[in-house]
C-alpha cells in the first residue's frame, strides 16, 4: 500500500512522460503532412522547447527572471561550430582559433555534449558571482552578462567571425534530433524539479526568509540549477546552429530573450508543463499568423494580413493572456495522470501541489 | 585642443541623456514597482512622430517642420500621451499581477509599438535633420564643444531641478514621493493612486520625448531600434542607482556616461570594440559590492 506522499511523488514523474508524448505526437502529426517547411518549423519549435525548458530549470524553480540565457545559447552554438566545422573553412573564416581547435573535426554528439558543458561551466563561473544577488539586481546582472557575451561575440573577429555570419555548419538537426534533445531536457527538468535540491529551491522561491530559516542554502541550489539550465540552453544553441547552418551573434540577443521569456510566462512560469505548452502554443500561433500574412484562400477569396501584423498580434495576445491569466495558461499546474484507485481514501489530505 | 575638458563635456552630455532616460524608468518603478521595458519604444515613437509616415530612406519632416517653440511642447505632450495611454490600456489592468508578469507585459507592449513603427516606417534607418545648427562646435575653456552638448547638459540640469521642485513643492509631487516610499501605506493615508500613477507615466513619457529630441539632433538618424540600447543603459542606471531612488537614477546615469567615455578614451585600440563588455563587467561588480544600489535610500532595504 502506497502512502499519499509516495504516490504523489510517483505521479509527479508522469509529467515528463505526458509532455514527451505530446512532443512526439506533435512531430508525428507534422511529419504525416509531409510538408518540408512544416518540418523545419517543428525542428525550430523543439529547439525552443529545449531552450525554454532549460530556462525554466532555473527561472521556474528559483523565481529569478534571467535575461542572460541567450548568452549560454550563443556560447554553446559557437563552441559546436569551432568543434565541427571543416578545418579549411575555419582557416578561412576564423583564422585566430588556436591550432588544436582549428584542426578539430568532431562527430556531432560529443561536440554537442562538450558545447553544453562549456555553457554549463560558464554558468557556474558567472552564477557564482551573480547569484549572490537577489531579486531584481540578479536579473539586471544576467542582463549585463548577456550584453557582455553579445559584445564579445560581435567583435572578436578572428574567433567568432564577428557580425559577418559563420556559415557552413552541418544541418543535421532535423525534427527527430531536436525531439530527442527536447525530451532529454524535459526529463532532466522533471527529475531536477522533484529532487531534494529542486524542492529546496522552490521553497526559496515561495519565501526566501522562511526557507533560509529552515536551513536551505539558497545560493548553492540556485547555482546548481543554473548550471543544469546552462547545459540545456547551450545544447539548444548547438541545435539552432545546426538547424539553420548559419550563426550570427544577433540571433542570440534581445529577440530570442524576449520571445522565449514570453513563451515561458504565457505558458505559466510556475510549472514545467507551462514551459512546454507555452512554446507549443506560441510557436503554432506564430506559424499560423505567418502563413496568414502570406495570404490564404477562404471560399475563393484570398485574405492576407498586412506584413508586420503577425508580430503586433503576438504582442497583443501576450498582453491579453497576462491580463486574463497572470499566472499563465497552465496557472502553475503540472499535467499529471489522474489519481489511481487506491488514492481515493487519501483525497482529503491531498494538498495538490500547485507548485 | 584640450583633452580633459573635452572629455568632461562628452561625459556630461552622454550621462545627461542616460540620466534623463533613467529618471523616466525610475519614476514608474518608484510608484508601481514596474520595470517598464516599453520606455525605449516611447523614445522611438517620439522620434518617428517627427516625420511623415513612409518607408523611404529619406525622411520628410512632419511634426519636425514646426518651429521649436511649438515642436517642443507638442512632442513632450505626445510622449506623455503615449505613456498615459499605455498605462490605461495595459498596466492598469495588471495592477495586482506580480512584478514578473508586469515586466513581461511591458516587454510585449514595447514589442507591439516597435513592430507597429516597423510596419509603418520600414526597417531601414532614416537620415533626419532636426536643428542641424546645434551641432556646430563652439569653443569653451579650450575644448571645442557642439552647442548641443551644452544644451543637453543644461537641459538635464534644468529637467532634474524642475522635477525636484515639482516633487518637493506640489501636492502631486508629495503624493508621488509618498507612493514611491510605500505605496500601500500612502493609499491608506488618502493618496490618490490613479492620479499619482497617471502623473508618473505622463512625466516619464515627457522625459522620453526629451531624450528623443536630443538623440535625433545628435545622431541625425531615426531608427526603430534606437530606443532599445538607451533603455538598457537607463535600466541598468536605475538599478545601480538604487531602485526607486530618483537622485540615485540621475547620479548613476551620469556615472555610466562618464565611465563609458573614459573607457573609450583610456582603453588600448585593440580592446576598444569590447568597451561595452568592460562597462557591463563594472556593472556586475558594482551590483556585487552594493546590491541595494550605490545611492539607495534607507527604506530600499527589504524588510523581513
Amino acid at each position: 500500500m502506497m502512502d499519499a506522499h509516495r504516490q504523489n511523488r510517483l505521479r509527479a514523474l508522469t509529467t515528463p512522460v505526458i509532455l514527451i508524448a505530446i512532443l512526439l505526437a506533435f512531430v508525428l502529426i507534422i511529419t504525416a503532412t509531409g510538408d518540408k517547411s512544416l518540418a523545419r518549423m517543428a525542428a525550430q519549435t523543439l529547439i525552443r522547447v529545449t531552450f525554454v525548458v532549460g530556462l525554466w530549470i532555473f527561472v521556474g524553480n528559483s523565481g529569478v527572471v534571467s535575461f542572460g540565457h541567450a548568452g549560454f545559447m550563443a556560447i554553446g552554438a559557437y563552441c559546436s561550430a569551432w568543434l565541427t566545422l571543416r578545418p579549411q573553412m575555419k582557416g578561412m573564416f576564423l583564422p585566430d582559433l588556436p591550432p588544436w581547435l582549428a584542426s578539430a573535426e568532431w562527430p556531432h554528439l560529443p561536440a554537442t555534449v562538450v558545447s553544453g558543458l562549456l555553457a554549463a561551466l560558464v554558468a557556474l563561473i558567472v552564477g557564482a558571482a551573480i547569484l549572490r544577488l537577489s531579486g531584481i539586481a540578479a536579473s539586471i546582472a544576467t542582463f549585463a552578462f548577456l550584453a557582455i557575451v553579445d559584445t564579445v561575440y560581435s567583435n572578436w573577429e578572428g574567433v567568432t567571425g564577428a557580425t559577418s555570419s559563420v556559415v557552413g555548419l552541418d544541418r543535421y538537426a532535423d525534427e527527430w534530433v531536436t525531439l530527442i534533445w527536447a525530451s532529454v531536457a524535459v526529463l532532466a527538468a522533471a527529475i531536477y524539479a522533484n529532487s531534494a535540491s529542486g524542492l529546496a529551491l522552490r521553497a526559496t522561491r515561495e519565501d526566501e526568509v522562511a526557507a533560509a530559516a529552515s536551513g536551505v542554502n539558497m545560493y548553492r541550489h540556485r547555482l546548481l540549477s543554473l548550471v543544469i539550465s546552462g547545459f540545456f540552453t547551450g545544447v539548444s544553441g548547438v541545435l539552432l546552429g545546426h538547424s539553420l547552418g548559419v550563426l550570427n551573434p544577433n540571433s542570440f540577443y534581445l529577440g530570442i530573450t524576449f520571445i522565449t521569456l514570453a513563451m515561458l510566462v504565457v505558458g505559466g512560469i510556475g510549472s514545467l508543463s507551462g514551459a512546454v505548452i507555452g512554446v507549443l502554443v506560441l510557436s503554432v500561433l506564430i506559424e499560423g499568423l505567418v502563413r496568414f500574412e502570406r495570404g490564404i484562400d477562404i471560399g475563393g477569396a484570398s485574405f492576407a494580413l498586412p506584413s508586420g501584423a503577425q508580430e503586433i498580434l503576438i504582442g497583443i495576445i501576450m498582453i491579453l493572456v497576462l491580463i486574463i491569466r497572470p499566472t499563465g495558461l497552465t496557472g502553475g499546474r503540472e499535467l499529471r495522470l489522474p489519481a489511481f484507485g487506491l488514492r481515493v481514501r487519501n483525497s482529503k489530505q491531498e494538498p495538490q501541489s500547485t507548485n | 585642443m584640450n583633452a580633459v575638458p573635452q572629455l568632461f563635456f562628452d561625459a556630461a552630455a552622454l550621462g545627461g541623456i542616460y540620466a534623463m532616460a533613467a529618471l523616466g524608468i525610475a519614476l514608474i518603478f518608484g510608484v508601481m514597482n514596474l520595470v517598464n521595458f516599453a520606455h525605449g519604444e516611447y523614445i522611438a515613437f517620439c522620434v518617428f512622430a517627427l516625420i511623415v509616415p513612409s518607408s523611404d530612406a529619406v525622411a520628410v519632416m512632419f511634426l519636425g517642420k514646426a518651429p521649436a517653440i511649438l515642436l517642443i511642447p507638442v512632442l513632450l505632450a505626445l510622449g506623455a500621451l503615449i505613456a498615459v495611454t499605455s498605462e490605461y490600456l495595459v498596466f492598469r489592468q495588471l495592477r495586482n499581477a506580480n512584478p514578473v508578469a508586469m515586466m513581461i507585459s511591458s516587454f510585449a507592449l514595447g514589442f507591439v509599438i516597435q513592430n507597429a513603427l516597423l510596419a509603418v516606417y520600414g526597417s531601414r534607418p532614416k537620415a533626419i535633420s532636426l536643428w542641424p545648427d546645434l551641432n556646430t562646435p563652439i569653443s569653451v575653456v579650450g575644448a571645442s564643444v557642439p552647442l548641443l552638448q551644452l544644451i543637453v547638459i543644461i537641459t538635464t540640469l534644468l529637467v532634474v531641478s524642475v522635477l525636484a521642485l515639482l516633487l518637493k513643492k506640489t501636492r502631486v509631487g508629495l503624493e508621488m514621493r509618498a507612493a514611491a516610499e510605500n505605496f500601500t501605506m500612502a493609499r491608506l493615508l488618502g493618496v490618490r493612486a490613479n492620479v499619482v500613477i497617471t502623473g508618473a507615466f505622463a512625466l516619464s513619457g515627457a522625459m522620453a520625448a526629451a531624450v528623443a529630441m536630443i538623440m535625433v539632433t545628435q545622431t541625425g538618424v531615426a531608427d526603430v531600434r534606437m530606443g532599445g540600447q538607451i533603455m538598457l543603459v537607463a535600466f541598468i542606471a536605475t538599478v545601480i542607482g538604487g531602485l526607486g531612488s530618483l537622485p540615485g537614477a540621475v547620479a548613476a546615469g551620469f556615472l555610466i556616461g562618464a565611465v563609458s567615455v573614459v573607457l573609450q578614451a583610456a582603453l588600448p585600440l585593440d580592446a576598444r570594440p569590447f568597451r561595452d563588455a568592460f562597462l557591463y563587467t563594472l556593472v556586475i561588480v558594482s551590483l556585487l559590492l552594493r546590491p541595494q544600489g550605490l545611492f539607495a535610500s534607507a527604506s530600499a532595504k527589504p524588510r523581513v
